[in-house]
């Protein structure tokens, strides 16, 4: 499997964008190297607008582009994006529909070295709360590529979660994204395991250690958090008994809440939580993080096994 | 600009005026004071100034108008229906359940609004937007937007006016009521934002201070304003909270609260 960080194929994915669609214009808050909005820049210069490090008006002026008929990619980190500029997200994007597209990049605590300050965990939890928001979170570079020119036809607001950190490619060439639509990687009988992002791979991963203890596991990844795939979850609840999500976000808010919504309402089973628990990150390498925090196949091995546990 | 002229517009604002009163009256809650403020302001854009089109609200080419002070709802939905896009009985469903107009403008259920705003300092930021498009599609439209001064405040509004002077948007003209009441009493005492002009001087703007209730001057503001180059422009009108309502002017006790029947019909009086 090779390696791509979803922020690599979203800077990619954006001068293919732009080449097709010239409505396509890109602003970024002087993190354009880091975010790979510079791929854009250089292609299209007319095109790119740094604001500086000025994320409300950022997002603002986004609002204001995509108000005169442009579809805007705005990008910062995703501490900065959603929490320096949620008001504006919310009465200047979401309360007016308009078709701003946020991809904002360093989410999560794989952000590294930078620390608590720069990681941000309570993003989905709250573009997810935004009446007319859609929340999608690529697993890797194939489905972020995929979801970027999903996100520029859609009519409407968006908001991509991407990473920093490089991310095994899970997905072939062949592979059809769908907004709203979740997909069944691997199929199990067992335990559903519920997965958004870099944590997809992780919970293959699991799925393969749970196998050796004869558990079979399937693994769901929910790429699109809001509108959550309602149908595959149930399908999967009730063909499994047992849920665990899986999300590099605070387990209060985010795809662990999404999903819990969903199986209250449509097929109660027992489900556990992976993801950070309710504490801020810190400094470190990102692999040291992801152990530091329980995001990893063994934790994840262990919450099914419990999941299982508690089936009546 | 001629006498006739001057003389219709002063006529359309006093019933602007009258409406803001009326209307909010009627809704039993709002904004009267900084309504009243801008009350010659946006007549003279809407009636003298802006290329639009009542029949084709979102026409592509159509001058753009901001209000970034979105608590002054009732004189852009006044402004708006009297140009005709839509019946001048609908104003009286000012912020009832059900109704298109909100206690904040909102573009999707208004038509002839051009962006929704009613959080402060976001609206300016929108324009800044709108007139980048404009740039970027060699458009002739111009995008106007009105700020409060207390809104000022708000520190989007800067990297906003550092944004426009940055990108070169001579076709955005703002306007700033400058009626120097907030809700908590003098915008002076609250925070003091001044002086405006010459921070909007030093963040690259072509400015210009006049009288906000003097239709010449205004006109003459706006031809200076539109033959700026390479630079955004603002004009700081000096107007007086309440306006033509002789109990509400200047009075901050009037920047959210609603006039009673009686009240109403002395406000009508003195606006005939």
């Amino acid at each position: 499997m090779s390696k791509q960080a979803t922020r690599d194929a979203y800077g990619l994915a954006l001068v293919e964008l732009g080449k097709e669609n010239e409505n396509v214009v890109v602003l970024d808050a002087d993190l354009s190297k880091s975010t790979k909005t510079c791929n854009f820049k250089e292609a299209y210069p007319e095109r790119f607008f740094n604001m500086g490090i000025a994320e409300q008006n950022l997002l603002g002026t986004a609002a204001g582009l995509a108000a005169s008929g442009k579809i805007p990619f705005a990008s910062s980190f995703a501490v900065f994006a959603v929490g320096r500029a949620y008001d504006q997200i919310r009465n200047s994007i979401a309360y007016p529909k308009l078709n701003v597209k946020i991809a904002a990049t360093h989410a999560g605590i794989t952000v590294g070295e930078d620390g608590g300050s720069h990681q941000m965990i309570e993003d989905i939890a709250l573009m997810r709360a935004l009446p007319n928001m859609t929340v999608i979170v690529p697993a890797d570079g194939v489905e972020t590529r995929a979801a970027i020119l999903a996100a520029a036809e859609y009519k409407g607001p968006v908001y991509i979660r991407l990473g920093r950190s490089k991310v095994e490619t899970i997905f072939d060439e062949n592979y059809k994204f769908r907004l709203g639509k979740g997909v069944v990687v691997k199929e199990g009988t067992d335990v559903t395991l519920v997965a958004c992002g870099i944590m997809v791979e992780v919970a293959m991963r699991a799925a393969e250690m749970l196998a050796e203890d004869n558990i079979s596991a399937a693994v769901v990844n929910i790429s699109t958090i809001k509108p959550i795939d309602t149908a595959l979850i149930s399908k999967m609840a009730e063909q499994t008994g047992a849920v665990v999500t899986c999300e590099e976000h605070n387990i209060i808010g985010g795809l662990a809440s999404a999903v819990a919504e969903v199986l209250v309402e449509k097929c109660p089973v027992p489900m556990e939580r992976v993801g950070v628990e309710d504490k801020f990150g810190q400094s470190g390498q990102p692999d040291e993080l992801l152990k530091a925090y329980g995001l990893t196949a063994e934790n994840i091995a262990e919450k099914a096994k419990a999941a299982i546990g508690r089936k009546a | 600009m001629d006498e006739h002229a001057i003389k219709e517009l002063k006529e359309m604002a006093k019933i602007i005026r009258r409406d803001i009163v009326e209307m909010i009256g009627e809704a039993k809650s709002g904004h009267p004071g900084g309504s009243l403020s801008a009350a010659d302001i946006v007549t003279y854009l809407y009636f003298s100034e802006m290329n639009i089109d009542p029949l084709e609200p979102k026409w592509k080419e159509r001058d753009r108008f901001v209000l970034s002070k979105g608590h002054a709802a009732p004189v852009l939905y006044a402004a708006l229906a009297h140009r005709g896009f839509f019946p001048k009985e609908s104003l009286y469903t000012l912020r009832k359940i059900g109704s298109n107009l909100q206690g904040h403008p909102d573009m999707n259920k208004v038509p002839g609004v051009d962006m929704s705003t009613g959080s402060l300092g976001t609206g300016i930021s929108a324009a800044v937007g709108m007139a980048l498009a404009g740039k970027l599609d060699k458009a002739n439209y111009r995008v106007f937007a009105l700020l409060g001064d207390g809104e000022l405040q708000e520190g989007q509004v800067w990297e906003a006016a550092m944004a426009a002077a940055h990108y070169k948007l001579d076709n955005l003209i703002a306007f700033v009521d400058n009626n120097g009441l907030q809700i908590d009493g003098n915008v002076e005492d609250v925070m003091s934002p001044a002086p405006i002009g010459a921070k909007f001087e030093a963040f690259g703007w072509f400015v210009q201070e006049i009288d906000g209730h003097d239709f010449n001057a205004i006109a003459e503001a706006m031809k200076a304003a539109k033959a700026q180059k390479e630079r955004p422009s603002v004009i700081v009108a000096h107007t007086v909270k309440g306006k033509g309502v002789s109990f509400m002017e200047n009075q901050a006790s009037w920047h959210g609260s609603a006039p009673s029947a009686e009240q109403v019909a002395i406000a009508k009086e003195e606006l005939k």
